[in-house]
């Protein structure tokens, strides 16, 4: 069997790229797996054009969730928020390319989940602001 | 003496390889592995006995019936009860626990009465408390946690007093590891006229139990940690109090007569078990309490008080490693433990990948882990079929796993 922990997964769960806060995010949200208890918050700040410009996150949780997170973050710069509600489990696994057992899949989706549900309220708030 | 070689051999499961390595299991308060001998008396059962109890005359049905109700003495033996009227079968600590809760919650429980429980509860003997409280008007309060992780015994008389009705505890924390000095607990409940409960689901398996000399009303116990099938469980209850009790689950078989109107109850412990029970679980449970028997608890204890020191020792080498709970002789085989910078789950997943299975997360005790300051932690528990190779293989790929992560 090929491990889950490759030495990307340990080297951005240790160095994370992207973690941080940004002031003033277009899209922020915050939630956890309730039953790890991991955390995750992300920013998102979009340019002119309405592409992601810059993404950040913060969190506590297990080597799984928040180096996914983090990889997620590097992938979806230059991305629209619509292309990355397009995004599923099998793009997370595929970016991660270890295999995972299904509770570990859990904790591996949490940054996308997390994000998505951001991108659907900044939605909502932009569609109540243009009515 | 039975050796460890062929106590080894008695279980099937340690010749499946778990990602083509030997299965060091270590995942024993979550559910032991079962001997051949209980394996076989269930599929004996289903081969040649199989038949619904006490409902029909015909020779089958007689013969399941009479394994079942032997099932029940063997129980009543086991925990030292006065017989097989004290016994009721349940699924598993849980619903014995569910029985207690809505039986005497609903019809005993009035408001401003309290109900007292320790700050080691499992969910199973918190939740169903909290919410016959929450629905009765009636208070819960904890016996208090020492700073080293024992029962705080002067805030159990704080906590119990003249308005107590229940007094509900574990008797081993599935956690932690502690013991709880229960039968100092429940002279206080004696003083006070409340009813004592104690969730056995840790004790039974590990250690002889003594209704009687424990002086306790009621103890639950699932089958499933004690070599026993999935699915049975029981509950102790001293018969006076039974017989006065109102039934939890209404049906066939619990019942006496019946017409379109009113019920009136079977006798015990019939009135507390509605519906088919599970026979070849009873069945499966009186031969994994002979096979108990056959090692012998004073054994069980030394085998696994040996191997609870030794997995202390070997992990206080381990500076990255904190462990939490007790020291080993105030509690059972249970070390749970927490890693510097690498999360249970990963330390899990590893610890996997070398063949061993523990348990990560708050381990149905949410609460109690928040007071520890943590959300969850690694816990190694050990069975008499564990070896000193055991501990040392967990302590090997933990050794590795702190590598890779440093
Ligand atoms: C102390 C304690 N109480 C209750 C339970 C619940 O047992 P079951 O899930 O078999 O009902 C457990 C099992 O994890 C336990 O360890």
């Amino acid at each position: 069997m090929s491990s889950m922990y490759r030495q990307l997964i340990v080297d951005r769960y240790k160095a994370p790229l992207f973690k941080g806060k940004l002031d003033n995010a277009d899209i922020h949200f915050h939630d956890a797996n309730p039953l790890c208890g991991d955390e995750i918050e992300v920013f998102v700040r979009l340019d002119d054009e309405g592409k992601i410009k810059e993404a950040k996150f913060d969190g506590t949780g297990c080597a799984i969730s928040q180096a996914s997170v983090d990889l997620l973050l590097e992938g979806i710069e230059g991305m629209t928020p619509d292309e990355v509600m397009g995004l599923d489990a099998d793009f997370i696994k595929e970016m991660l390319n270890i295999p995972l057992t299904p509770v570990r899949l859990k904790c591996a989706l949490l940054g996308l989940k997390v994000l998505q549900a951001g991108i659907l309220i900044h939605k909502k708030k932009q569609e109540a602001g243009e009515s | 003496m039975i050796s460890i070689t062929e106590i080894l051999k008695d279980f099937p499961i340690f010749e499946t390889k778990i990602h083509g390595k030997r299965l060091v299991y270590l995942d024993n308060a979550a559910t032991t592995q079962k001997p051949r001998q209980v394996i076989e008396a269930i599929s004996q059962y289903y081969e040649t006995r199989n038949a619904n109890v006490h409902r029909g005359v015909h020779y089958l049905s007689e013969i399941a019936s009479e394994d079942y109700e032997e099932a029940h003495n063997k129980v009543a033996k086991f925990l030292n009860a006065k017989g097989m009227e004290e016994i009721i079968f349940t699924r598993n600590t849980t619903e014995s626990l569910n029985l207690l809760a809505y039986s005497l919650g609903l019809n005993e429980l009035e408001k401003g009465d309290n109900i007292v429980l320790t700050r080691f509860e499992h969910h199973s003997n918190l939740v169903p408390w909290q919410q016959m409280a929450r629905r009765q008007g009636a208070e819960i309060r904890f016996i208090e946690m020492t700073e080293d992780c024992r029962l705080d015994l002067a805030s159990a008389e704080k906590a119990i007093d003249d308005k107590t009705k229940v007094v509900s505890i574990t008797h081993m924390s599935n956690a932690l590891g502690t013991i709880i000095p229960v039968k100092e607990v429940s002279k206080l409940a004696r003083e006070h006229g409340a009813y004592m409960i104690v969730d056995g689901a840790q004790s039974a398996p590990h250690m002889p139990v003594d209704v009687r000399e424990l002086d306790v009303d009621f103890f639950a116990f699932s089958g499933h940690k004690m070599l026993a099938p999935m699915g049975i469980g029981g509950l102790y209850g001293r018969e006076d109090i039974l017989e006065k009790m109102e039934p939890f689950l209404f049906g066939g078989d619990m019942i006496s007569i019946v017409s379109f109107d009113n019920a009136t109850w079977n006798r015990l412990p019939w009135k507390f078990e509605a519906g088919t029970p599970n026979v070849s679980g009873g069945i499966g449970l009186a031969v994994a309490i002979d096979y108990l028997g056959k090692i012998g608890f004073d054994k069980i204890h030394y085998i696994e008080h040996e191997l609870t020191e030794y997995a202390h020792e070997r992990l206080n080498e381990l500076s990255f490693i904190k462990i939490y709970g007790p020291e080993p002789k105030y509690k059972g085989a249970v070390v749970s433990f927490a890693m510097d910078g690498i999360h249970p789950h990963d330390i899990a997943s590893l610890l996997d990948e070398d063949g061993i299975a523990v348990r990560a997360g708050h381990h149905c005790a949410q609460p109690l882990m928040k007071m520890l300051g943590t959300d969850s932690t690694t816990r190694a528990s050990m069975y008499f079929y564990n070896t000193k190779e055991d501990i040392d293989a967990l302590v090997e790929s933990l050794q590795k796993i702190y590598k890779l992560f440093s």
